[in-house]
């Protein structure tokens, strides 16, 4: 699923894959969503544009856990273009 | 050596990869999946996880741990998919030339696995039904009930 920005931004854009991990996966209906985010964005703004626009995106936490490119990441930040971002239930291994 | 794998866990196996001449105490960790009356009838626990971020996760982790112990070594494996109650689900090795620091590396290695590897679990119940849970204990239905192994 590739959601786009409803209409050009002033600063550019950039496109980021969101991975939607174990029960977020299962809520949404997919694993992956490709997001065009206007330019600069942060992880929280990203979460706030995917909430919005997938399916029962209002299901998934506001403020959920998140990874950007493999490591765990804050909300403030700064996505770039072709970075991987993911959405982490609470964590239960071991 | 990849930290997931869908095979049963081998303890001695671990053991033997982190032996050496110098390292004359090792301390082990086995984790199992567990059934009790807290946890109801759990007949087994599906696992997934955030592959490549496991290894990059897990790899951090190790790294922290030489560096606070350097002479120690340490393996750690971890399974993924249905895992039956009481089979092992996580392990974790550290050998160090004396048992303190095996103790400690030990700990630390699976206290930060429990806190920040990716992998979720799904507790499936002897009636069918499926919860994911985390390790704070929380519990959230699941959308459906994992296939059971043939």
């Amino acid at each position: 699923m590739h959601l786009p920005l409803d209409a050009p931004a002033p600063g550019g854009s950039l496109t980021v894959r969101c991975r939607l991990l174990a029960q977020y996966e299962e809520i949404v209906g997919q694993g992956e969503v490709t997001l065009e985010l206007p330019r600069p964005s942060t992880v929280l703004d990203a979460v706030r544009f995917l909430r919005a626009r997938v399916p029962n995106g209002s299901l998934l936490p506001e403020r959920p856990l998140v990874a950007v490119n493999l490591a765990h990441a804050l909300h403030a930040t700064l996505l770039n273009d072709g970075d991987e971002l993911a959405l982490l239930p609470p964590i239960a291994g071991g | 050596m990849p930290i997931l794998t869908p095979d049963a866990l081998d303890p001695v196996a671990l053991l033997a990869e982190v032996a050496a001449l110098g390292l004359g105490g090792t301390a082990l960790f086995v984790g199992s999946v567990r059934r009790s009356a807290e946890d109801g009838p759990v007949a087994a626990i599906e696992y997934t996880a955030y592959d490549a971020m496991v290894d990059a996760e897990a790899g951090r982790i190790l790294a922290e741990s030489a560096l606070r112990w350097p002479e120690t070594r340490v393996a750690l494996r971890h399974r993924v998919g249905r895992v039956e109650a009481g089979q092992a689900s996580v392990v974790a090795v550290a050998a160090s030339p004396h048992r303190a620091e095996a103790f400690a590396a030990c700990r630390y290695v699976i206290e930060e696995v429990k806190k920040r590897l990716p992998v979720w679990k799904k507790e499936i119940y002897e009636n069918g039904s499926a919860e994911w849970r985390a390790n704070d204990g929380s519990r959230a239905a699941a959308a459906t009930p994992a296939p059971r192994a043939p």
